[in-house]
Parts: C-alpha cells; sequence; structure tokens
C-alpha cells in the first residue's frame, strides 16, 4: 500500500510549507451532505482530511464540535454510513490522506479487528482515538497497525519528557501537538509555546509534527506553519457548517482556500512565483 | 495478609478489574491521573494520612453509625413467608452521615488527597446534588474554591440542593448539553478538568472514571462493610448470610461489599435501577447493557449497536447513569456478586413500606434495596441474617415521590 500521508507531508516539505488538515464531523449536517462538504476542503487547499466519528459524549470537544457531534446523530448517522462516506471520498481522492478521529465506544463496539477492517476497505489511512492513551494501547493498536493502518497519537502541552517516550512508542503517520491543555475550540495557545513545543517534539521523533486545537484564523495557521509540519483547523471550519447547514460548502472552501493561502505565504516557491 | 488468589487484590497494576476498568482519557489527563495514583499509593503507607481520615469521619461525619435491626420489618416479611422462613434485615445506617449518606466518606478522602497534591481547587459532578452537597461542604471544611457541574434539568429539578450548594460556597454551573443530567454534567466536569489540570482536583462521586478512582473510592467508602462487619459479629457473634445494596455508580455497594469478598459464605445482591421494566426505560447497566468504554473506564454501558451511549432512566436520580462502576462489570462476570433490577414503582412502594414501619425515610436509591430484600428475605431461614445498606435518607425525595403518588405539595 502506497503510504498516502508519508507522501502528503513529504510534498508539502519540498514544497516548503506545512500540510493543511482539516477537520468536520461526518453527517454534519447530514449524510447527504457531506460528500460536498468534502470535496470543498479538497478544493479549497486542504492536504489531509479528518473525519470526525459523532459520538453521543464528545467529552474532549468544546461547544462547536459538540453541537456537530449531536447535529450529525440527530439527522441518523450510522457508523456504516461513515465508511460508506469514506470509500466514496477515496474513489474521488484517490491521493488525499483521510484519518478518522473519534472517541473508543464507536470504533470498538464491534472489536478491534472489524473496526481495523472496515477502516482498510474503505481505504482510510490513519486513526486518531481521543481517549485510548498509550497505556490502553491494546484495545486498539495492534489491529490497527496489523492492517496497516496508522494509530496518531496526541501529545498535549502536560507531556513532559518523562512521558514522551510512551507517547512516541507505537505512533505513526504524524505527531498531533494538542497545542491547549483543553478541548477543542476557542482557547489560543501563546505562539511562542507552540514554537517550544515543536522544538520539543521534533528532537524527540522524526514523525512529522501538526498543530492543532485553538486554531481559527489564517494568520495563526501562518504562523503555527512557520514552525510546525502541519496545521488542524477544526472548530473554525464546523463553526461555518453550523451556520450554514446543508448550504455550507461554498462557505467552507472559501474559508479553507483562505487558510491555505496563508499557508502558501510561508512557501519559498510561492515567493518567488508572487514576485 | 492478602492471598493470592483473593477477590479483594484488584485491580491490577495497570488499573483493570479483569477486562474493566483502565485509563481511558485524553493525553492532557494522563499526567495527572499518574500523580494522582503515586499520591495516592504514598497516602496508604502513611499513618498520618489514615488517621486524619479516620478523626473526620469520627467527629465531623459522625461515624461509626449504627446498624440496626429492623425488627418491624422483619416481622411484617415474615407474616407473608412459609413458617421458618423470613430473614432477620439490619440496616447500615449510612443516612445518619452528615449530608445524609455515605457521599461524605470519599469525599472527605479525596480532598486529603487534593490537599496532599497542593490543589485549592475542587470540582465535581452531580445528579440530584447529594454528592455535589457532599463534596461542597469538605470544600468548605477545607477552604477550597469549589465548582459543581449539575445539568440544567437536574438544576431546575433539585432547588433546595442547589439552594445548599451555594450557601455552603460553591459555585453551581448549569450543564446545557446533551440530555442535561448526570452524565452531561460528568462531561463538563471532564471538560473543565481538561482545562484547569494545572491546579484542580475532580472529586469523582461513585467507583468510576480511570484508574485509580474505581479504587480509591472504593477504599474509602470500604469503611462501611469494615464497621458492618464488626458490628454483625458483636450482635449476632457471626458473619451475616446476605448483604443488598443499590447500584448507580456503586460506591456505597463496593464500600460494604469489599471487606466481605473473600467470604464465601457471605452472598451480595448490587440493586439496579429497572426504571419502567428492562423492556422501558431503565438504568440498569448490568442487565440490559453491554461492554464499553465511556468516562475513562471500560465497563457495562447501556449503548446501541454503534456504541452510541442511550439515555437512562430511574426515578432515582442517584442510580439515572448509563454506566456503573467497573469492579460491578467485574464481579458480575465472575458471579462473585448477583445483581437485581428493581423498577420504579417496587422502590416507591418499599419507600413506603420502610417509613410506615420503621420510622426511616430512604432515599429512593436505598428504597430500591429495601425492595430486593422484601423479596428474598421470604425465601430466607428465619434464622439467616441480611445487612441492607441504606446508603442516604430520603427527604431530597420527597417531592418526587409526592408527585409520582399524584399528592401535591
Amino acid at each position: 500500500m502506497t503510504d498516502r500521508l508519508a507522501a502528503r507531508f513529504a510534498a508539502c516539505k519540498s514544497a516548503g510549507r506545512a500540510a493543511l488538515i482539516t477537520f468536520v464531523t461526518a453527517g454534519d449536517p447530514t449524510v447527504a451532505a457531506t460528500p460536498a462538504i468534502l470535496d470543498a476542503l479538497v478544493s479549497g487547499g486542504a492536504d489531509i482530511i479528518e473525519l470526525g466519528m459523532p459520538f453521543t459524549d464528545p467529552m474532549a470537544d468544546g461547544p462547536a464540535i459538540e453541537l456537530a457531534n449531536l447535529r450529525s446523530l440527530g439527522s441518523g448517522t450510522k457508523t456504516k454510513d461513515i465508511f460508506h462516506l469514506a470509500t466514496t471520498f477515496r474513489a474521488r481522492h484517490p491521493h488525499t490522506p483521510l484519518i478518522l478521529m473519534g472517541y473508543a465506544n464507536p470504533m470498538l463496539v464491534r472489536g478491534s479487528e472489524w473496526f481495523a477492517d472496515q477502516c482498510r476497505q474503505a481505504g482510510v489511512d490513519g486513526v486518531i482515538c481521543v481517549d485510548i492513551p498509550p497505556e490502553e494501547d491494546a484495545e486498539l493498536g495492534p489491529a490497527l497497525r496489523a492492517a496497516g493502518i496508522h494509530l496518531i497519537r496526541l501529545a498535549t502541552p502536560t507531556t513532559d519528557a518523562a512521558r514522551l517516550p510512551a507517547v512516541l512508542n507505537g505512533a505513526s503517520g504524524f505527531l498531533y501537538h494538542v497545542a491547549v491543555a483543553g478541548i477543542t475550540g476557542k482557547q489560543q495557545a501563546a505562539q511562542a509555546a507552540v514554537e517550544e513545543a515543536v522544538k520539543r517534539l521534533k528532537a524527540a521523533t522524526d514523525l512529522p509534527i501538526a498543530v492543532g486545537f485553538g486554531v481559527r484564523s489564517a494568520e495563526q495557521a501562518a504562523a503555527i506553519g512557520r514552525v510546525a509540519d502541519g496545521v488542524v483547523v477544526g472548530s473554525a471550519i464546523v463553526d461555518i457548517i453550523g451556520s450554514h447547514g446543508d448550504a455550507a460548502a461554498p462557505f467552507v472552501q472559501e474559508f479553507v482556500a483562505a487558510l491555505r493561502g496563508a499557508l502558501n505565504v510561508n512557501s519559498p516557491h510561492f515567493r518567488e512565483t508572487a514576485a | 495478609m492478602t492471598i493470592s488468589n483473593s477477590l479483594r487484590s484488584q485491580p491490577d497494576a495497570s488499573g483493570h478489574f479483569g477486562a474493566f476498568g483502565g485509563r481511558y482519557v485524553a493525553e492532557t489527563l494522563m499526567p495527572i491521573i499518574l500523580e494522582l495514583e503515586k499520591v495516592y499509593r504514598d497516602a496508604k503507607q502513611d499513618p498520618a494520612f489514615e488517621a486524619e481520615f479516620e478523626e473526620l469521619l469520627r467527629t465531623y461525619v459522625g461515624r461509626p453509625n449504627p446498624l440496626y435491626y429492623a425488627s418491624r420489618l422483619t416481622e411484617a416479611l415474615r407474616a407473608g413467608a412459609e413458617p421458618g422462613k423470613g430473614a432477620k434485615i439490619y440496616l447500615k445506617r449510612e443516612e445518619l452521615n452528615h449530608t445524609g449518606a455515605h457521599k461524605i466518606n470519599n469525599c472527605i478522602g479525596q480532598a486529603l488527597l487534593a490537599r496532599r497534591m497542593g490543589k485549592k481547587k475542587v470540582i465535581a459532578e452531580t445528579g440530584a446534588g447529594q454528592h455535589g452537597v457532599a463534596t461542597a461542604t469538605v470544600a468548605a471544611l477545607f477552604g477550597m474554591e469549589c465548582k459543581i457541574f449539575m445539568g440544567a434539568k437536574d438544576v431546575e429539578r433539585q432547588k433546595p440542593n442547589v439552594f445548599r450548594m451555594k450557601l455552603l460556597g460553591a459555585e453551581v454551573i448549569p450543564v446545557i448539553s446533551g440530555s442535561q443530567t448526570l452524565k452531561d454534567a460528568m462531561n463538563d466536569a471532564l471538560r473543565h478538568w481538561v482545562s484547569n489540570v494545572h491546579d484542580t482536583f475532580y472529586i469523582i462521586g461513585t467507583a468510576a472514571g480511570p484508574h485509580p478512582y474505581p479504587e480509591l473510592v472504593r477504599d474509602f467508602q470500604s469503611v462501611i462493610g469494615k464497621e458492618a462487619r464488626e458490628q454483625i459479629v458483636e450482635i449476632e457473634g457471626r458473619l451475616p448470610d446476605m448483604l443488598i445494596a443499590p447500584v448507580g455508580g456503586g460506591s456505597n455497594a463496593i464500600g460494604l461489599f469489599h471487606p466481605f469478598l473473600d467470604d464465601v459464605d457471605v452472598k451480595m445482591i448490587g440493586v439496579e435501577a429497572a426504571g419502567e421494566g428492562l423492556t422501558g426505560k431503565h438504568a440498569a447497566s448490568l442487565a440490559g447493557g453491554a461492554s464499553g468504554i465511556l468516562h475513562g473506564n471500560r465497563t457495562y454501558l447501556l449503548q446501541d449497536e454503534d456504541g452510541q451511549i442511550t439515555e437512562a432512566h430511574s426515578i432515582s436520580a442517584g442510580l439515572d447513569y448509563p454506566g456503573i462502576g467497573p469492579e460491578h462489570s467485574w464481579l458480575h462476570e465472575i458471579g462473585r456478586v448477583q445483581y437485581m433490577p428493581i423498577t420504579d414503582d417496587e422502590a416507591l412502594a418499599s419507600f413506603q413500606k420502610l417509613s410506615a414501619l420503621e420510622g426511616i425515610i430512604p432515599a429512593l436509591e436505598s428504597a430500591h434495596a429495601i425492595a430486593s430484600a422484601e423479596k428474598v428475605a421470604p425465601t430466607m431461614d428465619a434464622d439467616q441474617i441480611i445487612v441492607v445498606n441504606l446508603s442516604g435518607r430520603g427527604d431530597k425525595d420527597i417531592f418526587t415521590v409526592a408527585s409520582a403518588l399524584g399528592v401535591e405539595i
């Protein structure tokens, strides 16, 4: 299997810019509306797509993504719909990495092997599970690795030097640095703290480092993109879907294009062509 | 000494009770959970910690509370039983504790741990408000800042307890997400904790959540079983034949059961809330749920085929939760404890019966255990002994009960 994630990070690196990673919740506002939103992310210039699996109790999420979860479940989204969305996305976008992000219970309810197999069949490249720390890796890690799916781990401001090796052991694809000790959404990390953290993480691993939580504007994305290999934007996009519902796709595309434009400015190639 | 095959040596080093328990939390919380475990291990070895805990239980909570022989309830059940049948029923009077329930035992212990960790702010989730009141109480006692997360629906339904918490100096934060009840209060407490982990201690109200909470809550509540054991031996000269306790998360039940787990002749019943019946809306995670992961632990949960959590229902707000502590899931699977569902209607009947027969108004949670005893006692011999955990007093429930009985107060 070609490693779409590694290929995309390498391509972004050679272009001299950070990868743009965008998050939306599957089935928000409906399963029917999701493909157009996913396509808008890609058309806007997203490099990697995180597709949230809705859960009734999204404890690590702030109000924006929590509401997205409830909108999705309220409109009847089932796990089989999410894998169908992934399968059809893979057919339309053979090269764009797709990651499922969510909580342990919906992933494990039919067993980790079932879940890993569904991911493999649907062309999912990686999985982020918010509430399975390295200590409980046996629940999900072995099945994903056997199926060739990346298990993407989270490092946070509370992950100190003593703990970091445990987080890195078994991590693959990229390392997701959670910029703030908190939930997804509005708090913003100080740029200096992000730079310090990325430096520390890069010293400990060769995995690409993506930074997320609280990244809401093109300016912030650009600033983080100057030091990290990837920038994750979630709640700000989900808010647009919350406001525009079924008609959100063009607004999503416009916002994502602005984010991507801000990241391009970092690229030496872009500066040359712009000059 | 703990023997190697003891049922009292759980959890294992990684916090698992058989297939249950564990630490399923966001990475941000892992370091503090590991630190809490270390602090708790140290505290357990520290005689001064235990001495202070016991002193507060004695002088502030009012322990030991009595083990009371409920002779009129016993006789009433014998009247409807076959000759020679009808076990003696004793009540462990947790409802006589300060704040009116077993919850305070755990809150004292966790506040001592919070102080040991240098945390000056505490938070808690609450359903009916009993754990919130107990937490606000110990926060006042220890001079700590206190925030209580409570579902907006429960804030509306439990106004007296909301006012109590405010009097005690706590800030009550209504939770407007999800079903606006206990599980959503726990979600928001976790959200607050993950954002304020540097200075805040989370006082979890039941023997659930990520390791080491189920273990330490059980240990703090085990004072119930230790006292009951000494008391019954003193009164009857032997151990009881049966223990009965209500189970929501299950902290009062595990507190009563744990000191007896290795006594093979002592049978145990945990009573789950069957709400409108197991085919309708209920809160019986063992009888009607399956293993899953929520709120930091693997345990039995009410959930659909996609692993989405389904809403629980019980007339008792303290049992109205879609999960159960992980040690109960394990005790259920190995068959050491039998779990019995009791409906809203059965609990309501026992609520009235105990009030009228013994002059004790039980909490609706405890009324579930009384209902179970009413079923079991007549099948046992008259010289057998049942200890029922009367986990809380029922003053908080009089509005709910009046409304269920169609009485206007």
